[in-house]
């Protein structure tokens, strides 16, 4: 676990190497390409590459329109205006017309830190999931946002994925199997499942570590596809352990937390604790500083682990 | 596309004008104000100027048509229809459950539709989108779209506006049907929208105003905005909502209500059809 890149990073390098392949591709931003690091696509491919301008509303649609004249789109601004402002775009001209636009969003969640609660999104995946066809996907490091992109860039049809401004830990190897729609299994453990996606999922692994210590086997798992989500293994963990605890850098209304309980409580009830962001907007602050203000650490999760016991 | 009469086309648009009365009628609901306000511009795109071929909907480099304004979608039915998309008859089911022929288009369900609208203001974004697919690609497909006047109180309009002005699209040409009416009065009294011209020149645009009514006009101004090599074209169209139904004929009620059996009847005569 030596590096710490951010998911947003990956992104940048993923649309270079893609560009080089898949002449097909267009990229979309709306005057943040320095942020979301479309910038560099901008610099090696500038004949499809086209800065919307601060416009997200139309980005949408007109990426809507390249796609449905037959180009594959990366759309990229922050969460907040992706999937927040743009809403109504990506829902009907995007998920109604099932158009081949992938809004690719950076900045999500608290950790964009000192830029506070305007900016800070734990809205997006629940947004996103509502909508009819759309792939929804929150990747956890670099590795896995890697590959993860390139399955939804080859895919046909919408997709969200969801990505970080913060340099967080590599988990996965190169050599590692990622399968869109399907939860990797970090650590295996029968007295609890932990369930995490995005940055959540390195603080599940810190947690599970320290529950042993005390005797309580977690087992991880990586939800990097909230939809599709993968019931078969969420199941799983609710049958065989009985207890879930699930952690998200995102409100737990709407998302990862309210996906696991919607698919366990009408297929397998079990006991569930949410860790996540509790219907509350955020404040400026480095982002170690928040996630520990609002209840989004290692700790919090181990708490929640033995609130369940 | 060598052009014909206007007695021609101005047929034309009357047949459609009776198909969407008696879609409307027969959907007990719907848009029949704004659907015969531009029905002379739909007519005039589908039957005089764009190559497009009914038997292959999705034929490679064909110019596509936009309906920004959806809730108007009875005209373009009726238009595919009469072109021989299919038997113009199927849009009586207009807006029934288990209809492909929804309330506001969807491009999935009827062949000839490029993009689902309703949501006003995003099919012209969408038709950005398309043109500027028309530029990386090097075709000489052209893309029109359609607009209500009200529809450019969305903020998204002017969106769009700004980028086709900024990538100069050339290959884009808008209408907008003006006939100053919406769903609560006309347009001064709602929300100012004039000067129309004025604004889409500010962002970049090539403008031209006409009588949306006149075919002369129409084809004049469609060869105007494909002669026009460094921006995309509005064509401001004056119409008038209800156009061909004096009882409907600039009334704000007529934007969303159908008629009753003993109105539709009045109506079709009027347009010179048989019930």
């Amino acid at each position: 676990m030596a590096d710490k890149i951010a998911t947003r990073a990956a992104y940048g390098e993923f649309l270079v190497e893609e560009g080089k392949v898949n002449p097909n591709l267009v990229v979309l931003d709306a005057d943040l390409s320095a942020s979301t690091k479309t910038n560099g696509f901008a610099k090696a491919y500038p004949d499809r590459f086209f800065d919307m301008g601060i416009a997200e509303q139309n980005m949408m649609g007109v990426a809507a329109g390249l796609a449905l004249s037959g180009k594959t789109v990366c759309a990229s601004t922050f969460a907040m205006f992706a999937a927040g402002r743009a809403f109504e775009i990506i829902r009907n001209s995007i998920g109604y017309t099932a158009a081949n636009v992938k809004v690719c969003a950076t900045h999500a969640g608290i950790t964009v830190g000192p830029d506070g609660a305007s900016h800070q999104t734990f809205e997006d995946l629940a947004l996103m999931r509502t909508i009819p066809g759309m792939t929804v996907v929150s990747p956890c490091d670099a590795v896995s946002a890697k590959k993860l992109l390139k399955q939804v860039v080859e895919m046909d049809g919408p997709a969200y994925v969801r990505l970080g401004r913060a340099s967080v830990p590599v988990f996965y190897g190169e050599d590692d199997d990622l399968v869109l729609g399907k939860g990797n299994q970090f650590r295996s453990g029968n007295d609890v499942a932990i369930i995490a996606n995005g940055i959540m999922v390195s603080a599940a692994m810190d947690a599970a570590n320290q529950l042993a210590e005390e005797g309580i086997d977690a087992r991880v798992i990586d939800i990097h596809t909230l939809k599709p989500l993968d019931e078969e293994i969420i199941l799983k963990a609710a049958e065989e352990t009985g207890k879930i605890v699930t952690a998200e850098e995102h409100s737990v209304i709407g998302g990862l937390g309210a996906a696991v309980a919607e698919t366990t409580a009408l297929k397998c009830p079990c006991r569930i604790a949410m860790v996540g962001q509790h219907d509350t907007f955020g404040e400026s602050g480095e982002p170690d500083e928040l996630l520990e203000k609002y209840g989004m650490t290692s700790a919090d999760i181990v708490a929640a682990v033995r609130g369940l016991f | 596309m060598k052009r014909k009469d206007n007695e021609y086309y101005e047929g034309i648009a009357s047949k459609i004008r009776v198909d969407v009365i008696k879609a409307v009628y027969h959907a007990g609901s719907g848009h029949p104000g704004g659907s015969l306000s531009a029905a002379d511009i739909i007519t005039a795109l589908y039957f005089g100027e764009m190559n497009i071929d009914p038997k292959n909907p999705k034929m490679e480099g064909r110019d596509k048509f936009v309906l920004s304004k959806g809730h108007a979608v009875p005209a373009q039915y009726a238009a595919l229809g009469e072109r021989g998309y299919y038997p113009v008859e199927d849009m009586m089911s207009l807006r029934h459950l288990g209809s492909n022929f929804q309330g506001h288009a969807n491009m999935h369900k009827v062949p000839g539709i490029e993009m689902s609208t309703g949501s006003l203001g995003q099919g012209f974004s969408a038709s950005v989108g398309m043109a500027l697919a028309g530029k990386l690609d090097n075709s000489s497909a052209r893309v029109y779209a359609l607009l209500g006047d009200g529809e450019l109180q969305e903020g998204i309009v002017w969106e769009a506006a700004m980028s086709a002005g900024h990538y100069k699209l050339n290959n884009l040409t808008a209408f907008v049907d003006w006939n100053n009416l919406q769903i609560d009065g006309r347009n001064e009294d709602v929300m100012t929208v004039a000067p129309i011209t004025d604004k889409f020149a500010a962002f970049g645009w090539n403008t031209l105003e006409i009588d949306g009514h006149d075919f002369t006009q129409i084809f004049k101004a469609i060869d105007d905005a494909k002669a026009c090599t460094d921006k995309p074209t509005v064509i401001v169209a004056h119409t008038v909502k209800g156009k061909g139904v004096d009882f409907m004929e600039d009334q704000a009620g007529w934007h969303g209500k159908a008629p009753n059996e003993e109105e539709a009847m009045e109506a079709v005569k009027q347009l010179g059809g048989t019930w």
